[in-house]
Order: C-alpha cells, then structure tokens, then sequence
C-alpha cells in the first residue's frame, strides 16, 4: 500500500493549518467550474431520478401529460416483479463468478510476470495492454464474430481439429453458453488491469523480508500466504470491489452481445434492463424505481471503498 | 518453486552433490521453459481477438463465409475499408469520426481543466466544506451511469441537449471530473508546497509561483488522467447511443452498432474494418503512453 500512494506532504499541511481561518473566495472560484457540471449532470438528474421513481411516467408524459404521484407503487411492481429477481440474482451470479475468475487469473498473471525473463516479460505485457485497450465494444463484436453460428473460428476448430459437430453450433442462443462467451469477453479486458496492478504491488514488497523468510524455511505457498498476501491486501481489496463495480454494472458487452444473438429476456442484467424497461418499453417510472434500487444497492457495496479511501488519505 | 526444492533438507546430500546439484539445475531450467511457454499462451490469448479483427478486415467477405477458414487473407484487399468509408448508407463513418474526436477532445481539454482548478482548491487552500467537497468527488464516483440514464436523458431534453455535441461533451466531463480531481488532488499533494514559497520569496506572485514551478512538475498527472478520459470518451457507448440517437450525430461506437444491425445479411468482413478503424487509434495512443498510464492507473486504484 505505501508505496503507490503519494505521501501527503507534511510541509503543506503544517503551514496550511497554522494559517487562521478565514473566508477565502479563491478556493470557493476554483470549484465553480467542476461543482456546476456535476450539478447538472449528475445532481440535478438524480433529483429527477427520485422524483420519477415515485410517478406514473410513460410515452404520454415525455410529451408533456402530467406526470401523477403514485407513491410506492413502481417499487412495489418491481419489487413483486419476478423478471426483476432473475435480473438480480442473474447480475449478482454473473458478477461473482467474473470477479472471482478476473481476480484469480489476474493474480497468477502477476506473479508469472516476476518469474518470467526480461524477453518473455516484455511480449506478455504488449500482449495484455492490447487486450486492455481494445474497446469494450469492438471487443464484443469481435469475440461474437469468433464465436459465429456459420462461419466462427471456433466452431470451425472444435469441428475441424478436436473432429467434434460443432458445425453451425450457436453459442448465444443457451443463456448459459451465452453467459459463457460475455464471461470470456469481459475477463479478457480485466485480466490485464488486475495483472498490472498486482504486479506493481508485488514489486513493492522488499526482497530481503522474502529472504529472511526462505532462510527460515518458509516455502514457496507458505511466503505468498504469510507475507504477500498481507502486503498487498488492500490492493486486492480495492481491485476487488472495483470489479464488483464494473461487472455489477456491465452494460456494454451484454446490450451488444445481445444484438449479435441472443435471447433478451433470458440474459438481460441491471444495465440491460433499465435500458430495455425505461427507454426501449418508454415505462420511466418503472425504470426509475430500478435505477434507484441498484444506486443504492452499489452504494452499500462501495460504502467500503469509500471508507477505505478516506482513511487512507488524512483529508 | 524452485528454491523450494533447494531448500529442502537433503538426506543423502554428502553423497552424491553434483548429480543433485545437475538435477535441481535441470529442473530450474525446466520450470522456466514452462513458465516462459505459459506466458506464450496468455500473449497468444490476449492478441488473438486482435489478430482475428484485423486479418479478417483485409479478406474478401464472401470469402469469409465459406467453408473453410483462412488464419491468413489469402486474396488481401481494402476493399472493406472502401465499403466502411463510402458506402455506408445509415450513417456516414466520417461524420461519426468527426462528431468522436470532437467529443473526446472536448471532454479531455474541458473536464482536465475544471479537474485541475478544482484539484488546487482542495490541495492548496483549507476552506469550510473542503472536507464534504471530497466526500461527495467520492460517492459520485459510486453512482452507476446505467441508471442515470433515464433522468440524465429528460435533463438534456429539457435544455435542448439531446443531439449535441455539447451535451455529450457535459455528460462526459460529469462521468471523468470525479476520478480525474481524486487523481489530480494526489499529484498536486505530491509537490511540496516549499517550491512556491521560494519563488514566492524570489519575487513571484503567489498565482505565477504555482504556475512556473508546481504545474510543470504536474505533467505526469495531466497525461495519466487525460488518457483515462480519452479512452472512456472514445469508447463509451450508452451515453452516446441515448444521447446521440440522430444519425448525424452518432459516435463511432454508436455508428460501429448500427452498421451491425443495419445489414440483414450480416458484412462481418465490414464491420471487422469498421472495429479495426475504432481500435486502432486507442491502441496505438494506448501503447505510446502505457508506462505513464499504468503509473497513473496504478495510484489511482490504490487511492481511489
């Protein structure tokens, strides 16, 4: 952890502090800008948000019928929805089961990286800061072309090669098989993130403490449980809940998988689906209430991070 | 592994040393052929889906949907290129290019600038509600886009917007600011504040001791968070498909989408070149700036 972190300077805050309080207009100027946008793009919206969630808002109200107070009753329809249930446990399964391969193949990606040789270093790393560049949609489409029904390369090489009938063989029709290649798909574009970060945390710790251990005839697994691991658990920590996050709220890869071939009502997840119930069906109350069900939901799981981050930095 | 195997208590050592000595050599050597081969796959895995991208834009599309597939164009042609750039018939590809970089320079130049002079009001002033400021940067961050697009959309709609470079410029910046002034607020942290005070004592007014010393010593954080908001600028895709729906307007992720839907017979070869056309542009910027990116990501991860 220290090491990535820029130690707060202790000559600032010293001189900083010791000035008396007073009101300054400069600083109150200098936030103007930054405080303006979020307000209107994520403020104001989020007011809205609430006030919609709470309203019978349809196609006629986006032309300007009045929207009427319904009280609770989109949260109740959502909440006695059972699509909306299959979308969460299916967001909450597809989330863990990417986070938990994403974090473990990260890893082992990381610590192959300190074994490896100057040369072999060198190619894995281009190799992964290609796949992390690639957009997350062009990656998508690409990924759906290598998986085609017709003509993709691997129902060609299953046939062909492993002499399996894979032949016109689809893979986004089964949920499962369709959960299968978006999981590929959205781990292929974490790994190197993850591999990345543990690595620069893993040359954080000190070779003697390593040594010391060796010579005390601690083992290859007994090091990395008694000595990396802690040194590095509030990396894995952050990393973690921030793939939590962003495979929480997975959107891309879903909506365009989905475009390629499959069966929406079987695979949509949160993002999906608030798109499909608030844009595509026009239903923006209904929309709303689920909005404002997963902002809360992400908030509980990053109060930790938020948590985290605060008491790391003396504000 | 390795010294594990070392290290482990050899009972008859005294007997025959070099052959153990030969043996644990032979195995060392052994793990990191292994080791070396393995990293092979993972490059090979990770490039694959790149490779396959751009070697099937360079094929002829019929030739694509044979029976046979090629690992290699074997009648190398641009001709999907042509297609992607001048036949299109829902949205033009330049117009789409135009309406991204646009956007995505806007968001870079605008959302560093509010970022930076907010990062400094957190960083170099003690203020009432400073504090709050920072915590709120904080929760923000948390609020997930997918759900805001509903409201986000009306609030567009209400100021006429919808369709507009500004407003996806607007909307961008307000998805950047928050990791961009958490990240920025880390660098400026990181220059003493001494340095000023001893331009200051030179002669140089408070506004011109920040900007001759400290803002040069901050360019390593500018670029790293300006490359983050290039990239989610460039390759972000809801926003822009709720934001942008106006053929005229679309994005290159957007235009990207509806090209693949628009064929009833999918032109994969075509929509190969149009994703190469995307990429390519973000990849090689990636890879130009990566040292100074993962340095960038790295602390930001770490700090939030």
């Amino acid at each position: 952890m220290s090491a990535p972190t820029i130690a707060p300077s202790p000559a600032l805050d010293g001189k900083v502090r010791g000035k008396k309080p007073r009101f300054q207009l400069t600083p109150y100027s200098l936030l103007v800008p930054a405080t303006v946008v979020l307000l209107i793009i994520v403020g104001w919206p989020l007011i809205q948000l609430f006030v919609i969630s709470f309203q019978e808002f349809g196609r006629p109200q986006v032309f300007g019928a009045p929207a009427p107070f319904v009280g609770f009753k989109n949260y109740l329809k959502v909440l006695t929805d059972p699509s909306f249930w299959n979308v969460m446990v299916r967001s909450i399964l597809f989330c863990l089961v990417n986070v938990a391969v994403t974090m473990v193949g990260g890893t082992l990606v990381a610590i192959l990286m300190t074994k490896l040789n100057k040369f072999f270093r060198v190619l894995m790393s281009t190799g992964l800061l290609l796949a992390w560049a690639m957009p997350a949609l062009t990656a998508t489409i690409v990924w759906g072309w290598i998986f085609d029904t017709s003509y993709g390369v691997v129902n060609y090489i299953f046939t062909h090669v492993f002499g399996l009938d894979y032949q016109g063989h689809s893979w986004l029709i089964n949920p499962l098989s369709f959960f299968l290649v978006a999981t590929i798909i959205v781990v292929w574009g974490a790994i190197p993130f993850v591999a990345f970060t543990v690595y620069a945390g893993l040359t954080q710790i000190p070779d003697e403490i390593l040594e010391a251990a060796q010579l005390d005839g601690a083992r290859g697994t007994q090091r990395f449980r008694l000595i990396t691991l802690p040194y590095l658990r509030s990396i894995f920590l952050v990393v973690t809940i921030l793939q939590v996050i962003w495979d929480l709220r997975v959107f891309t890869q879903i909506y365009a998988l989905q475009g390629i071939g499959g069966i929406r009502d079987q695979t949509s997840t949160l993002g999906v689906y608030i798109y499909q119930t608030a844009l595509s069906s026009g239903n923006f109350g209904m929309g709303g209430a689920i909005a404002v069900i997963t902002v809360f939901f992400m908030m509980a799981i990053s109060l930790y991070y938020v948590r985290q981050s605060l008491k790391e930095e003396q504000l | 592994m390795t010294a594990a195997t070392v290290a482990r208590p050899t009972g008859t050592a005294d007997a025959q040393p070099t052959i153990r000595r030969r043996n644990s050599r032979a195995k060392r050597r052994a793990v990191s052929i292994l080791l070396s081969a393995i990293s092979v796959l993972v490059f090979i895995g990770s490039v694959f889906p790149v490779y396959w991208m751009v070697q099937t834009s360079f094929q002829p599309n019929n030739e694509i949907i044979g029976a046979e597939v090629n690992f290699w164009p074997k009648n190398f042609t641009f001709k999907n290129y042509g297609t992607v750039l001048l036949e299109s018939d829902r949205a033009q590809f330049l117009p789409a290019l135009g309406n991204s970089l646009m956007v995505t320079l806007l968001t870079v130049v605008v959302s560093l600038l509010f970022a930076f002079l907010a990062a400094l009001a957190v960083t170099r002033f003690r203020f009432r509600s400073r504090r709050a400021f920072i915590i709120t940067i904080l929760i923000i961050q948390m609020i997930p886009g997918e759900a805001m697009i509903v409201s986000i959309y009306r609030v567009l709609d209400g100021w006429a917007l919808l369709n507009t470079i500004i407003g996806l410029t607007l909307v961008y910046c307000a998805s950047v600011l928050p990791f961009t002034i958490w990240t920025l607020r880390g660098f400026v942290n990181g220059v003493p504040v001494d340095l000023e005070e001893a331009g200051m004592i030179d002669g140089l007014s408070r506004a011109g001791a920040f900007w001759r010393i400290t803002f040069p010593l901050l360019a390593p954080g500018l670029v790293a968070t300006g490359v983050f908001g290039f990239i989610q600028a460039w390759n972000e895709f809801l926003l822009a498909l709720v934001v942008m729906a106006r053929p005229e307007m679309m994005t290159l992720p957007v235009w990207l989408r509806t090209f693949q839907v628009a064929n009833g017979t999918t032109n994969w070869a075509a929509i190969m070149a149009g994703s190469t056309l995307m990429s390519i542009p973000v990849i090689v910027f990636f890879l130009l700036i990566q040292g100074r990116m993962t340095q960038g990501l790295v602390s930001g991860a770490v700090k939030g």
